[in-house]
């Protein structure tokens, strides 16, 4: 594991991390007695964004989503244009991503994506619409959405998984890193893209997966 | 995934590829071939969380993507776009209200279930129903009458075949509700429907299809015999 002390999410990350050296079962049952330390500790020190776009979902604040947009905005424009998209339908389709993401915010769900993937998989959709001119079949919705109040813990263990995922990303030699951008910017067919990325994408994978079995659980 | 008596999650043995989810998750499957991976992911939760890393990293890449300069406009038409309700991505299907054997995006495709379903008949029990999709891929449902083979089909490209309902097995493999085959061309089988029901499947391949393949494909060999 990597640790950047300049953010707050890592700092968690140590704090986190005796908690998963534990293998299995164990490690499971050892997480339970420090969640109401956590509570506190992550009131506060909730970032990577999840605040902002609650604040905005529940209270509509323009604020935290004009934090949002300074943020993501000009990244997602960067994204589309990338992906093949001239100036003005980048900026007209970013526009439009952002307005979702107000629109839609009830639809996210902090304890199985970060949001930048959520913004993420709003921009890849625009971008197949207005670019490739197609339908993408979306999967059928769980019957639950997103619970109102979900699990602290739960969240910032996904944003722990977020920000390992980016560090690896970040440590894979150049050429390897490249082949994966360009496979997400639409630049190579399905044929064409190698799925072994060399990524620890497995350990995200699990905590999704445990996130839909607790969703399933809740709904009884 | 389904939630339901008759097909748990652990029924399903065969899933899809990580090319296939990395490639739905990037947005450059073909439409026949996004069908048929968001069909499965919709019966498969292991399916989806894998889907749902690939979305991560993605999600990644954007984070790390270099800005670029915004209109000046930019914020202030977001925010005018907000106040008339514009929203962009198109919503995913509604979980269904009463059991079908489809899974959501499929009902979409079809109109409906089952039993909307426009079949074409190629005789002694067989049925197939080409679904709109665009260029690039071609999409069908397959209606296979319990116990029938479906002699070997060289296909060009590959071939992805969800099963929906029955099942069918070949030479070395069998396949119920919810599992996915990936073939590749050079996958030469017999595959055949296991008794007691019909086996009903989607089925996408990216070769070319002409018009002529239809029917050979799979009339052609019945009529042979």
């Amino acid at each position: 594991m990597m640790f950047h002390a300049t953010q707050p999410q890592e700092i968690g990350a140590s704090f986190l991390c005796p908690l998963y050296a534990g293998a299995g079962m164990a490690g499971a049952r050892a997480r339970r007695p420090a969640k109401i330390e956590w509570k506190r500790s992550i009131k506060t020190k909730m970032s990577d964004w999840v605040e902002q776009l609650i604040r905005v979902r529940d209270e509509k604040d323009e604020t935290a989503f004009s934090e949002l947009f300074a943020h993501f905005a000009p990244r997602v424009k960067a994204f589309l244009m990338k992906s093949g998209a001239d100036a003005t339908l980048a900026e007209e389709c970013t526009q439009e991503v952002m307005a979702a993401l107000w629109l839609k915010a009830h639809q996210f769900d902090p304890t199985r994506a970060s949001v930048a993937t959520w913004i993420f998989t709003i921009a890849r959709n625009r971008r197949i619409d207005a670019l490739r001119k197609q339908r993408r079949p979306e999967p059928e919705d769980l019957p639950w959405g997103p619970q109102a109040e979900p699990d602290q813990a739960e969240v910032l263990a996904m944003q722990q998984e977020n920000t390992k995922l980016k560090n690896a990303l970040r440590a894979l030699p150049g050429a390897q890193r490249e082949l994966i951008e360009r496979s997400y910017f639409g630049e190579l067919s399905h044929s064409e893209i190698a799925a072994e990325t060399g990524l620890p994408l497995g350990t995200i994978k699990s905590r999704i997966r445990l996130a839909l079995e607790r969703l399933r659980h809740a709904m009884g | 995934m389904r939630w339901d008596e008759n097909l748990k999650m652990t029924d399903i043995n065969h899933h899809l590829t990580d090319a296939l989810l990395m490639a739905y998750s990037a947005g450059s499957l073909p439409e026949g071939f996004g069908l048929v991976v968001a069909s499965h992911i919709s019966m498969c939760d292991e399916c989806r969380a894998r889907m749902e890393s690939f979305d991560a990293l993605g999600g990644t890449i954007l984070e790390n993507t270099e800005d670029t300069a915004l209109a000046p406009e930019s914020f202030g038409a977001t925010l005018e776009r907000i106040a008339k309700g514009a929203a962009a991505a198109p919503a995913p299907p509604a979980p269904k209200e009463r059991p079908t054997i489809f899974p959501g995006p499929l009902v979409d495709y079809v109109g409906g279930d089952l039993d909307q379903v426009k079949w074409r008949s190629y005789g002694i029990g067989l049925k197939q129903a080409l679904l709109p999709v665009a260029r690039g891929s071609t999409v069908r449902l397959l209606y296979i009458p319990a116990g029938m083979a479906v002699p070997d089909h060289g296909h060009r490209g590959t071939e992805l075949t969800l099963v929906l309902q029955g099942a069918f097995h070949d030479e070395s493999d069998h396949f119920g509700p919810g599992d996915i085959e990936v073939a590749d061309q050079d996958v030469f089988h017999t595959p055949t429907a296991d008794q007691g029901q019909p086996c009903i499947c989607l089925a996408a391949t990216d070769a070319p299809l002409r018009f002529k393949d239809l029917l050979p494909r799979i009339a052609q060999p019945f009529l042979r015999i």
